[in-house]
């Protein structure tokens, strides 16, 4: 990733030159000039589910783990299980607190027992980096390889069909492992996770070929009716397939449990570990929910949930659900609450919009 | 800027509505700037028939995929008419925002207030100040 000539200028990734070119239209995400949009935000959102879409998200950072105790330094700083990852797999967890508050969601990959990448959100680079360092930095030596690396997202039902033909075969069999390849004569690591709710890859290559790499996916994925997508459709992307955003719905002052991700506690010896059994037994207070609007209306972040006349929550995230049909979001409400089917009634600027709670994804691919 | 980005028989405002004006009536849109600027519009929510607006008072709401805007009426008077097929096809608005993207039709209380809005011309001049 390279930096922008002026202080104070929002980072740019070393795609940055290629979204112009596209005529994206370019916003400041969090400290990066980052596409919000290409073609249009539907537009874009119904290529990634009908054929295949292609990301730049080389604003996210990477953390490298290495040395012999590398996997105890993980599991030290990580609330999932990092034993049950094998070589050449990955990870969803997060990292926590001593006091279980969230400090960051995020994919690790095993390379081996001795050699393991964390990739962060980018917003949480320093902050994650200190938290490890604090609390693993004596037990294995961590990089912040955030800067070298770009990341590419190629995502949908015709992803797997597109990598396959640009690396000449070279795919990892399954969801949550990667394996090495090539693109363009580029040496890259792709990995079969994404963020989308579809099939396909995230690959990883040093930052200086990524104009390279991103041509190349462009041109070969032409005839699979592959677009550029922005920032604008990853976010109802993500929230169809009711995957958290760090800064919306998870931060420092939510843990686990209440975000209904107490399947990625299964570590043992994390830093958070003691608090978070004790929420857990105690049962969380609040609980992220996921909702559809039932009626007119969109639900948006910060907006208050109702119960009757009273305040009893909030809206992190909501959107239009362009393949769902209707308004959906996400939000805390008290843990009394949060049955499915519960109805409720969101604030929208002074409008209410009655909503349904629903559990589980909004949108599932097809198997 | 093209200049059929911006019609010569419109009057504008500062917060990007158009009003188109005949007789006593005017028809009020949003312009191509805001159009821009909102991305896919998803809802449109809009007075009812009888309702009165205010000049630059909030008149209604658009949804996009990523903001919600409100609408400033460009002059005062009472509704006539609405456009009703956007409440299930707000993409006119995206797609043709002069002419099947129209929102409401005032009876204007004020005839005067239009003789404050911006030509299309100074619109466009506006709008390159705002840069």
């Amino acid at each position: 990733m390279s930096h922008a000539p002026t202080a104070g200028e929002p980072k740019r990734t070393p795609l940055y030159e290629k979204h112009v070119a596209l005529g994206a239209k370019v916003i400041d995400f969090g400290g990066w000039a980052m596409p919000l949009q290409y073609s249009g935000i539907l537009d874009e959102h119904k290529a990634v589910r009908e054929a295949v879409g292609l990301f730049d998200v080389s604003h996210m950072g990477e953390i490298e783990f290495v040395g012999p105790r590398a996997e105890e330094a993980v599991q030290r700083v990580v609330t999932n299980d990092v034993s049950k990852i094998p070589d050449d797999g990955a990870q969803y967890t997060c990292t926590c607190r001593e006091d279980g508050g969230i400090v960051d969601d995020f994919i690790v990959y095993r390379h081996d027992a001795q050699h393991f990448l964390i990739v962060v959100n980018a917003s949480n680079i320093e902050k994650d980096f200190a938290h490890f360092r604090a609390h693993a930095g004596g037990i294995a030596e961590l990089s912040n390889r955030s800067d070298g690396v770009a990341l590419l997202a190629i995502q949908g039902p015709k992803a797997i069909a597109l990598v396959t033909e640009l690396t000449s075969g070279a795919v990892p069999a399954k969801g949550f492992t990667f394996c090495k390849g090539e693109v363009g004569g580029v040496s890259v690591w792709i990995a079969r996770t994404g963020y989308t709710g579809e099939d396909g890859v995230e690959l990883f290559a040093p930052s200086v070929m990524a104009p390279l790499v991103w041509d190349r996916i462009l041109a070969a994925g032409a005839k699979y009716g592959i677009k550029p997508i922005g920032l604008g459709a990853r976010d109802t992307l993500r929230l169809e397939a009711r995957l958290c955003l760090y800064g919306n719905d998870i931060d420092d002052d939510h843990n686990p449990h209440e975000a209904g991700l107490s399947w990625v506690v299964k570590g043992r010896g994390f830093v958070g570990e003691e608090a978070l059994a004790r929420i857990k037994a105690e049962g969380p207070k609040r609980r992220l929910v996921g909702f559809k609007v039932q009626g007119r209306g969109i639900a948006r972040h910060g907006y208050p949930i109702l119960h009757g006349d009273r305040a009893v929550g909030i809206v992190t995230s909501g959107t239009v659900a362009p393949t769902v049909g209707g308004a959906i979001g996400m939000g805390y409400v008290p843990a009394e609450l949060a049955a499915p089917g519960t109805r409720l009634v969101v604030d929208c600027r002074g409008k209410p919009a009655e909503i349904a709670i629903h559990q589980g994804p909004f949108y599932k691919r097809a198997a | 800027m093209a200049s059929d980005d911006y019609p010569d028989d419109l009057r504008y405002t500062k917060e990007h509505e158009w009003a188109r004006v005949d007789g006593t009536r005017a028809t009020i849109g949003i312009t191509r700037f805001a159009v821009d600027a909102l991305g896919d519009i998803t809802q449109v929510d809009l007075p009812k028939e009888g309702e009165a607006v205010v000049k630059d008072a909030v008149f209604g709401t658009v949804e996009s995929v990523k903001a919600v805007s409100d609408l400033f009426a460009p002059c005062t008077g009472k509704v006539v008419k609405v456009n009703d097929p956007l409440g299930d096809s707000p993409e006119y608005v995206n797609e043709d925002c002069y002419d099947e993207g129209w929102m409401v039709i005032v009876e204007l209380s004020k005839p005067e207030e239009l003789d404050g809005l911006m030509t299309a011309a100074q619109y466009e001049e506006y709008l390159k100040e705002q840069e």
